[in-house]
C-alpha cells in the first residue's frame, strides 16, 4: 500500500525527517508515536503534499504511484486520507458543499458519475451515523465555531465519507475527552477492512486502546528509533519516552 | 478647445434651457469655477487620478442621440423586466423611455419640473445638500448640469414591491462621452423601496460618469439602494450617493464593482434624527488596471443610532482598492452604536489596497468599532480543501466565492441577487 524509503524532509533549513523507512500492507494499523518534536506531524503533512516542507531524499510509493510526485489533490484522489490535527475553518463554505465537491471530483478521476443530490444526502446520513454528528452542523461554515470534538468527529466524517484507501490520522485523540475519543475510535474501527489501511499518528497510548494497532513505531529525532506490536506502546506509556531518548542518545555518543 | 472651454461651452449652451434650476446651476458653475476638478495632492481625491478622466477630447453631447427602445429592452438586466426602471442616457433623463406602472406610489419626473411644481418645497431644501456638507468641485460640476436629472417620491405609507431600476446609458461611439446624471429621491414617511442603480456603455469608447443622488428619508421609511457597476475598463466613474435619514429610518446600502477604469464611489449617511439605523455594505471584485474607490461616512448627529459597515474587496492582476470609512458621533449623538469592517484579498501579484478607518468621536457613551485586514487567501484554507482532493483553481474559486458571499447575502431581492451572483460566479469560474 505504502513504502517510505528513507525519506528525509526539512521546512526551511531546519533537517525533521532524517530518513524514515515505513512498509504499510493492505488492511494494516501503523501507529506512530513519540515525543513532541520529533517529526510526527512533519511525516503525517509531507505525505499529504503540504507545500510547506522540502523533501530532499528517499521514495514514497502508494500504491504502485510515486507519491511524492502527485499534488495534494490527485493524492487525495488517489485514495490517500489526512485527519488535520487542527483543522481550519473556513467561513462561508458548508461542509455539505465543501463535502459533496470532492466527493465528486473523486468520482470524476475514478471515471465515475457524479452523485445527485438525493444519492449524496442517503450517503451523507449513512456516514452521519458513524460519528454521531448531527446534520445542523454540517450545514454550518466548515468547522467555524465547532468544538474540538466536533471538529475531529467532522475529519472522521470526512473520512468515512471519501473511504480512502489509506487514511492518515494526525493527533486525532488531542484535547479529546473520553467520549468524543470513543465516538471517533468507533467510527474509524467500523472502517476497517482488509483492504484499507491506517497510520495513526499520536502522541499518547490511549488512542491505542480504542484502535487497536497491528504495529507502533517510535519517532524520535526524525528517525524511527523502535518498531514493535502494540505492547510496545504499553511500555511507552509506562516509561515515558525517556528510555527511549536514554537508548537513542546513548547510540549516537 | 481644452477641458474647462468645453465644459463651459456646453454649460453656456444649457443655462437658457433650464427656468427653475437656472439659479442653482449657475451657483454650482460659479463654485466649480472655483474649485476646479481636485488634483491627486488632494488628501479626499489621493488615490484618483482625477484629472486624467477628465481628458481634452470629452464630449459632452447634451441632445438625445441613439437610444431607441429595442436596445433598452435588450439591456435590461434578466428577469427584471416587469420592475419599474427609470432610462438616463448620456446623463439625461429620458422620460419617454423610462416605465412607471405604480403611479399611484411612484412619482417620476424630471428635476426640472418638481422644481417648479409642488414639490418645489422639497427640492430647494434637498437638492445640492450633499455639496452643502461637503463641498467639492466635481460635486459641483454635477450641480452646474442638474437640469437633466431626475426627481423621485415615493408616497408616505408606500410598499414599492419590485425593485425601482435606474439603467445609465452611455454612447461613447463618437469619442469620450461624459454624463452627469443627477437624482433626487425623497422616501417619504412609513414607504419603503428598494434602488437598483446599473450603468451601461453603449459604444466600444471611454466613458465617464460624474453623478449625484441625494436621498431625503423621512422618518420610519426603508430603503434599500444598490449600486451594480460592470461597466468595462473603458468607462470612469464619479459617483457620490447621499442619504439624510430622518427619525428611526432604515437604510441599506450595497454597493457593488466589478468592472470600471476608475471608479469612485461616494456614499455619506448623515443621521439627523434619532434611532435612524443604517447597513453598509460593499463588494469590489478587481481585474486588470481598475482603481475603485469607496469612501463612506456615517454622520451621527443624534442620539440612538445604529450602523454597520462591511466592505470587501478581491483584487487581481494590477488592480487597486482604495477604502475609507468615517464614522463621526457628534457630542448629542450619545448611545451611538457604529461598526466598521474593510478586509482585501489580494490575488494578483501587482494588485493593491488601501484602506483607512476614520473615527471621530465626539460622545461618551457609545460603542464603536473598526478593523481591517489586507491579505493573501489563506494557505492553510486551500490546502485543507486540496487535501481532500478539490483542484487548486476550485479550492481558490471556492474560497473567493466564501469571501464574497457575506456581501452578496445582502442583496434581498432574488432577481438581482442571482443577476450579481452568475456574473461573480463566472468571474471566479466558481461551480456551485
Amino acid at each position: 500500500m505504502l513504502k517510505i524509503e528513507n525519506l528525509q524532509a526539512r521546512i526551511e533549513e531546519k533537517e525533521i525527517l532524517k530518513g524514515i523507512n515505513l512498509d504499510i500492507k493492505p488492511g494494516e494499523v501503523h501507529a506512530i508515536m513519540g515525543p513532541n518534536g520529533s517529526g510526527k506531524s512533519t511525516l503525517a503533512s509531507v505525505l499529504a503534499g503540504r507545500e510547506d516542507y522540502e523533501v530532499t531524499g528517499g521514495s514514497v510509493d502508494f500504491l504502485g504511484k510515486d507519491l511524492l510526485e502527485l499534488s495534494p489533490e490527485d493524492r487525495a484522489k488517489e485514495g490517500l486520507f489526512l485527519a488535520f490535527q487542527y483543522p481550519v475553518e473556513i467561513p462561508g463554505v458548508s461542509t455539505t458543499n465543501f463535502m459533496k465537491t470532492a466527493l465528486n471530483e473523486k468520482r470524476k478521476y475514478q471515471g465515475l458519475d457524479p452523485l445527485d443530490a438525493a444519492q449524496f444526502l442517503k450517503l451523507m446520513k449513512e456516514k452521519m451515523k458513524l460519528v454521531q454528528i448531527d446534520q445542523a452542523l454540517l450545514s454550518r461554515s466548515l468547522n467555524e465555531g465547532f468544538s474540538g470534538g466536533e471538529k475531529k468527529r467532522n475529519e472522521i466524517f470526512q473520512m468515512a465519507m471519501l473511504e480512502p484507501k489509506l487514511a492518515i490520522l494526525d493527533e486525532t485523540d488531542s484535547g479529546l475527552d473520553i467520549d468524543a475519543l470513543r465516538i471517533v475510535a468507533n467510527g474509524v474501527n467500523q472502517l476497517r477492512s482488509k483492504d484499507n489501511s491506517f497510520l495513526v499518528v499520536t502522541h499518547y497510548q490511549r488512542l491505542l486502546e480504542y484502535i487497536v494497532p497491528d504495529f507502533v513505531h517510535v519517532l524520535y529525532k526524525g528517525r524511527i528509533v523502535k518498531s514493535g506490536t502494540k505492547e510496545l506502546a504499553l511500555e511507552l506509556e509506562e516509561k515515558g519516552y525517556d528510555f527511549i531518548k536514554e537508548e537513542v542518545d546513548q547510540a549516537i555518543a | 478647445m481644452d477641458v474647462s472651454n468645453k465644459l463651459k461651452s456646453a454649460y453656456n449652451e444649457l443655462e437658457g434651457k433650464s427656468t427653475n434650476l437656472s439659479a442653482f446651476q449657475h451657483e454650482n458653475w460659479k463654485t466649480f469655477s472655483g474649485m476646479g476638478i481636485p488634483a491627486l495632492k488632494h488628501e479626499e481625491w489621493k488615490y484618483v487620478p482625477v484629472k486624467k478622466m477628465f481628458k481634452e477630447e470629452m464630449q459632452f453631447s447634451v441632445e438625445q442621440t441613439s437610444l431607441d427602445n429595442s436596445f433598452i429592452q435588450s439591456s435590461l438586466l434578466p428577469g427584471t423586466e416587469d420592475f419599474n426602471y427609470i432610462v438616463f442616457f448620456n446623463g439625461r433623463f429620458q422620460e419617454t423611455l423610462s416605465v412607471v406602472k405604480e403611479k399611484d406610489a411612484l412619482i417620476i419626473k424630471s428635476l426640472e419640473t418638481a422644481a417648479g411644481d409642488g414639490d418645489a418645497e422639497f427640492v430647494e431644501n434637498n437638492l445640492g445638500h450633499s455639496h452643502a456638507y461637503h463641498p467639492d468641485g466635481v460635486n459641483a460640476l454635477n450641480g452646474a448640469f442638474a437640469a437633466g436629472g431626475v426627481f423621485i417620491k415615493i408616497k408616505k405609507g408606500s410598499l414599492i414591491a419590485a425593485p425601482l431600476m435606474i439603467y445609465h446609458f452611455v454612447d461613447s461611439s463618437n469619442g469620450l462621452q461624459f454624463a452627469q446624471p443627477r437624482i433626487l429621491v425623497n422616501v417619504e414617511a412609513n414607504a419603503e423601496v428598494t434602488i437598483v442603480e446599473t450603468y451601461i456603455n453603449k459604444g466600444d469608447g471611454e466613458s465617464l460618469t460624474n453623478e449625484v443622488v441625494e436621498i431625503c428619508t423621512e422618518r420610519d421609511s426603508v430603503t434599500r439602494y444598490i449600486k451594480l457597476q460592470n461597466e468595462g475598463k473603458l468607462s470612469n466613474h464619479a459617483g457620490t450617493t447621499h442619504v439624510r435619514q430622518l427619525e428611526r429610518s432604515n437604510t441599506h446600502a450595497v454597493t457593488i464593482t466589478l468592472d470600471g477604469g476608475v471608479v469612485r464611489n461616494n456614499l455619506n449617511m448623515v443621521m439627523e434624527d434619532e434611532h435612524a439605523e443604517s447597513h453598509m455594505y460593499g463588494l469590489y471584485l478587481l481585474k486588470g488596471n481598475t482603481l475603485a474607490d469607496n469612501h463612506t461616512i456615517v454622520d451621527n448627529r443624534m442620539p440612538h443610532c445604529e450602523s454597520n459597515e462591511l466592505y470587501k474587496g478581491i483584487m487581481d492582476d494590477q488592480s487597486i482598492g482604495v477604502f475609507n470609512g468615517k464614522i463621526f458621533v457628534r457630542k448629542d449623538a450619545q448611545k451611538t452604536n457604529a461598526y466598521q469592517y474593510n478586509k482585501n484579498i489580494l490575488i494578483g501579484e501587482q494588485a493593491s489596497a488601501n484602506t483607512k478607518p476614520q473615527l471621530e468621536i465626539f460622545a461618551d457613551d457609545v460603542k464603536c468599532s473598526h478593523g481591517c485586514t489586507i491579505g493573501k487567501l489563506d494557505e492553510d484554507a486551500l490546502f485543507y480543501l486540496r487535501a481532500r482532493g478539490i483542484s487548486e483553481k476550485k479550492a481558490k474559486a471556492l474560497l473567493l466565492h466564501a469571501f464574497a458571499s457575506d456581501i452578496l447575502v445582502q442583496i434581498e431581492n432574488e432577481v438581482i441577487k442571482h443577476h450579481v451572483e452568475t456574473i461573480i460566479s463566472q468571474r471566479l469560474s466558481f461551480e456551485a
